[in-house]
């Protein structure tokens, strides 16, 4: 809402700074995003007449100009602009005037001609938005007058106020100056014309009103003998500084008393009008109505039709008018609409339409259901002053149910309890007052609060504590710290997913964040099955879907990155995934995942990641069985297990998905479900004795046939070796061609006692026992 | 004529044979460039002696020339299609992998925790700190989570203040992509009696064309308090605690009137210019002052949404973006760069 603070002055004696006014704004919670000063800086600017123009002899993009500035005497300028001939009247900023952007007007020599001076269009003075060329004005205009003078232009400041959802009275001019009156302290008034006298159901117009629940009130009222014409300039200057573009007087009053109020209206052209009546309905299924801006617009049963007398439809209530009764240049009797509708019937109708206008937006926050007749009495007012019109009989009134205002019971006590504050009684009514809140003592500091009728929004106890703190001032209640009596942390899972980061990062891994959604092809690509959570209403189709892995989006970074000559970045990420609800359920499966993606390694690598992973994690149990697992190279992919259960897939992304994503050389891959990852058996963090005696290594090479497992392999051993074994670890892999379908693989044992030192006999004997396990168990041979 | 026919049909035959008998996808290409690929190829060396025949031979020939053509392009897709299939198969058999025979990991270089995670992080350690929870919760929820319960009845105008992505389950518009981590204090106050200190951190999304300063996702954090005696002072004096500790002893915060439906009154809360340290630049507009966030006392209606007694307690809660805070902290110009996973910029930090 664009608030300009002369009208704001309208209603309260505002006399501060305006930067003051605009810190006291933001700080009721009228956010002053923008303020702009109008009409300053033209004390210099005159109006002047072009007596000639003709081509600069060196310079195709400017003309040279002679005007007359008031001496009659011939000025030569040099201007860029072509939109005027010699006759126009136009604004000249002379040399050594400055312009309101703060720019200096100087002598110049623009390629060996001289400008004495600069003629303006509408920006470069800061009156319109026009910057196409230089402003026309009026040719009746005696040159050398002062523009200000010529245009009757008031120096004015104009706030650009963010009004919240919650309130519908800040969106009219009186609304901000009472917050404003009431904060500064000074007396706040609308000097209200009274309403329009006899109301009544019947006068000049008929009314019939069939859908009462959508238009609880509804108002008309005729003036005859209108003029249309443009608007005077102190209205049409109020009405373009608050954004409005001005149309012709009838409607400009319209807009006005919006603005002025909050309260929108309709004027119709009441010749124009079959049947000399209006008619409000609910639409019929299917029918359509061309409003004002000439948009065919389908209407259905929950929407309220405006109708003429006869029922055919000449607008969407409270949304926009239709073009068949608009005012024109040849009105000469207006009926007036002031009306009050159903707020959510409103907000519907204007989403179903997908139409937001001035009018939409009030009617769906709520307008004061006390203030048409002051709206009505205020149009017919300025309509006799601007337009010549003047009311014909009574105004109709057709009324059922409006709302009433809340009446609620402040406790002062409350009030500093929830604000932490120690307001008297006297203080909390002085601050609810000035803003219409009526309040009636009711002992021991209570008060019966009467609601005004402009607030809607306040029903409640603590709305109205609100509105104390609003006045009070947020900045004025002291800091404080809540108690706490307990000990903040994090839980279990919390703290371990954090570890796995750790243990990720300290093995070179860097984290990676990537979008939630994905396209459907993107599944395809991944050579992951389709099944997915779909979005409804995605702005482009790369946000089709919610991603049921993190495949799809860490390739995307690895590709990325390899175009950028990074092909072995080692990426990780921690996020939800997202699988379509099991029967019965509302809400989808959205199990946290952990995915690893090695750029330019392979499945060994990923599962180097992985046993450091285990490891940090102190699982006991862990390990993988190869199985075939979509998106997955099928011979180089196995199931990942912790402590007996599957918790997640390993190995290497599939060539062909590979291929599919533009990426070269091999990429390894892990994923778990994290909750599952860490929720699998750990060692206790439980100390173990470490021996005092030296311990002896002896390393084992056996030749094995492919296709048995070195885990296998691995698990003979350490059950052979028995308790004494202190470390096991796989060193060495060889293969070659006279091993024929065997590979040869070398561990080295560790072994150490915690009572003695083992003797030669001893290791001798575990050695050979472990060889005879190994061989007897599986396809293989010590290498000699 | 005929002759040229002839050849016609020598050049198929053979070219036929050719490709049954290529033995990789790479031979099969050389074939292929041999028979039909470009001007040297053996089918394009016939179409150039079509200029010595008569119109009539002409055209009968080149119909030949183009049959074969046909016949000849199809099966060497067909033989591809083939050759690949198998050569896929030996490939993945040749590469079978003992996954449980690997040495060890070897690394030197240390990586990095996304920037998003640094931040959410410091501001869990933060609160953590001043003896708060962490809690999470579904990124998908129904809509009763997300607006119902937070003081927004269906049709409440108060919803067109986010833009909200709904998700294809259930009737239309009853399940969505929560817009704001709020969903998770509903569940907090269902799951637990108060006192409750939680902070709650996560992903959040809207519906929003991808540009420098929004995403469709994005991360907040938010915070709820409740217990007996909690003041809208409390919650002033929160905020000026963490945004302090987070962005600097010389950063203060200021709250002032604003309208959110789940809480009342409500306030938006400003820290100092993080740039200018409040005396005013182009960033904070040349206020001093940068938007951080929301917050204000939890409405009487959320509590009675999760049967919490307002007379009884009272509660304050707060949220803001984790993104923003470490574009602030770090001088980011495009949030676009935290999902763009570039390790050139994951690096950095």
């Amino acid at each position: 809402m664009r608030v300009p603070l002369s009208w704001l002055c309208d209603f309260a004696p505002l006399i501060a700074d305006p930067a003051d006014i605009a810190s006291a704004l933001s700080g009721l919670g009228l956010v002053v995003e923008g303020m702009e000063t109008f009409g300053a800086g033209l004390a210099d600017v005159v109006v002047a007449r072009v007596l000639a123009t003709r081509p600069h002899p060196n310079a195709d993009k400017v003309q040279v100009v002679d005007v007359d500035a008031g001496d009659g005497e011939a000025l030569q300028i040099v201007c860029g602009a072509f939109n005027f001939g010699a006759g126009d009247v136009v604004p000249l900023a002379p040399v050594g005037s400055r312009l309101p952007g703060g720019m200096q007007i100087g002598r110049r020599n623009v390629r060996g001609e001289w400008s004495n001076g600069m003629l303006c269009s509408g920006t470069e003075l800061g009156l319109t938005s026009d910057a196409d060329g230089i402003m026309i004005l009026d040719a009746g205009l005696a040159p050398g007058t002062a523009l200000t003078e010529a245009l009757g232009i008031v120096a004015d400041v104009v706030f650009d106020v963010d009004v919240t959802p919650n309130r519908p009275d800040a969106l009219s001019v009186a609304g901000v100056a009472r917050d404003l009156a009431a904060h500064f302290g000074v007396p706040f008034s609308v000097p209200g014309p009274p309403a329009p006298a006899g109301a009544g159901a019947a006068g000049p117009v008929s009314v019939v009103v069939e859908a009462p629940d959508l238009c609880p009130q509804f108002t008309a009222t005729v003036l005859t003998g209108v003029t249309i014409g443009p608007s005077p300039q102190w209205m049409a200057q109020r009405l373009t500084l608050a954004g409005m573009r001005p149309i012709n007087n009838i409607v400009d009053v319209s807009n006005y008393v919006m603005l002025e109020l909050g309260q929108p209206n309709h004027p119709y052209d009441l010749d124009r009008l079959p049947g000399r009546g209006l008619l409000v309905r609910r639409a019929r299924e299917g029918e359509t109505l061309v409003t004002l801006d000439d948009v065919e617009r389908s209407v259905g049963p929950d929407d309220c039709l405006i109708c003429d007398a006869e029922g055919a439809g000449v607008g969407i209530a409270g949304v926009m008018g239709g073009a068949s009764s608009e005012i024109g240049p040849s009105t000469t009797t207006v009926a007036l609409e002031a009306a009050w509708f159903d707020p959510v019937a409103i907000a519907r109708t204007s989403k179903r339409v997908g139409l937001r206008t001035e009018a939409s937006v009030r009617f769906e926050r709520g307008v004061d259901p006390e203030g048409v007749g002051r709206a009505v009495a205020r149009f017919c007012q300025l309509a006799a002053e601007v337009a010549g019109a003047s009311v014909d009989g009574p105004w109709v009134d057709v009324r059922a149910g409006l709302p009433r205002p809340a009446r609620v019971v402040v406790r002062t006590g409350r009030v500093n309890e929830l604000l932490g504050t120690e307001l008297s009684p006297a203080e909390v009514s002085s601050y609810l007052q000035p803003i219409g809140f009526r309040c009636t003592p009711t002992g021991d500091g209570d008060f019966r609060v009467d609601i005004p009728s402009w607030r809607p929004d306040c029903e409640r106890e603590i709305d109205v504590v609100e509105e104390v703190a609003r006045h009070h001032g947020y900045t004025e209640i002291a800091r404080t710290m809540p108690p706490i009596t307990q000990v903040g942390g994090l839980t279990p899972y919390q703290r371990d997913r954090r570890l796995v980061r750790e243990i990720l990062v300290g093995t070179g891994l860097s984290e990676a964040w990537a979008t939630t959604f994905l396209a459907v092809d993107d599944l395809t690509r991944a050579g992951l099955p389709s099944d997915a959570v779909e979005v409804e209403n995605p702005l482009a189709v790369e946000e089709s879907i919610l991603r049921p892995s993190l495949l799809p989006g860490l390739l995307r970074a690895l590709a990325a990155n390899a175009g950028h000559r990074r092909p072995d970045v080692e990426l990780f990420e921690i996020g939800h995934v997202f699988l379509p609800p099991p029967a019965g359920e509302a809400l989808p499966v959205e199990p946290e995942h952990l995915a690893v993606a090695l750029g330019g390694a392979d499945a060994a690598e990923a599962v180097r990641v992985w046993h450091v992973l285990a490891a940090g994690l102190r699982l006991v149990n862990a390990g993988t069985e190869a199985a075939e697992i979509p998106g997955l190279h099928p011979t180089r992919s196995a199931r990942v297990l912790a402590g007996g259960t599957v918790v997640g897939a390993i190995g290497e992304v599939d060539p062909q998905v590979l291929a599919a994503h533009g990426i070269d050389g091999r990429v390894g891959w892990f994923q778990a479900d994290l909750g599952a990852l860490l929720g699998a058996p750990r060692r206790p963090a439980v100390y173990r004795p470490v021996s005092r005696f030296p311990s002896a290594d002896i390393d084992l090479a056996f030749v094995v046939d492919e296709g048995v497992p070195a885990a296998a392999v691995e698990r003979s051993l350490a059950r052979a070796a028995g308790d004494v074994l202190e470390h096991l670890e796989l060193f060495d892999i060889f293969r070659g061609p006279q091993l024929e379908g065997a590979r040869s693989l070398a561990w080295r044992l560790r072994f150490s006692s915690m009572d003695h030192t083992l003797t030669e006999d001893e290791l001798t004997a575990l050695r050979l026992r472990c060889i005879d396990a190994v061989t007897a168990a599986h396809p293989a041979r010590l290498r000699g | 004529m005929t002759d040229l026919v002839d050849n016609v049909a020598a050049v198929e035959s053979d070219g036929l044979a050719r490709i049954d008998a290529a033995a990789s996808v790479a031979d099969l290409r050389a074939v292929e460039q041999e028979l039909v690929g470009g001007k040297r190829s053996a089918l394009a060396a016939l179409n150039q002696r079509l200029g010595q025949l008569a119109v009539e031979e002409r055209k009968e020939v080149g119909r030949a020339i183009n049959a074969a053509r046909t016949r000849v392009e199809a099966r060497i897709a067909e033989r591809a299609e083939h050759l690949a299939a198998g050569e896929r198969e030996a490939r993945i058999a040749a590469e079978r992998l003992d996954l449980t025979e690997v040495i060890g990991r070897r690394t030197t270089a240390r990586g990095r925790r996304h920037l998003v995670t640094q931040a959410r992080d410091e501001l869990e350690d933060l609160f953590v700190a001043m003896g708060y929870q962490v809690a999470e919760g579904p990124e998908v929820e129904t809509d009763w989570y997300n607006f119902e319960a937070l003081n927004m009845p269906p049709a409440h105008p108060a919803r067109s203040m986010w833009d909200t992505l709904y998700v294809r389950l259930g009737e239309a518009e009853s399940t969505l992509l929560r817009t704001h981590t709020s969903p998770v204090q509903i569940r907090v106050m269902q799951s637990q009696p108060p006192p409750i200190h939680v902070v709650m951190p996560g992903r959040c999304y809207r519906r929003d064309t991808p540009d420098a300063r929004h995403l469709p996702v994005f991360h907040q954090i938010e915070g709820l308090v409740v217990d007996r005696g909690i003041t809208f002072g409390d919650l002033a004096g929160t905020i000026e605690a963490f945004t302090s500790a987070y962005f600097g002893p010389d950063i203060h915060s200021r709250l002032r009137p604003s309208f959110f439906p789940f809480t009342e009154p409500s306030a938006e809360f400003e820290i100092s210019c993080i740039f200018c340290q409040g005396r005013g630049c182009r960033v904070c507009s040349q206020s001093g002052w940068i938007e951080l966030g929301g917050c204000g006392m939890v409405d009487p209606n959320v509590f009675a949404a999760v049967g919490i007694d307002p007379e009884e307690y009272s509660g304050f809660a707060f949220g803001f973006g984790i993104d923003r805070c470490a574009m602030m902290r770090h001088d980011i110009d495009d949030i676009r760069h935290f999902i763009a996973n570039d390790i050139r910029f994951l690096e950095q930090f």
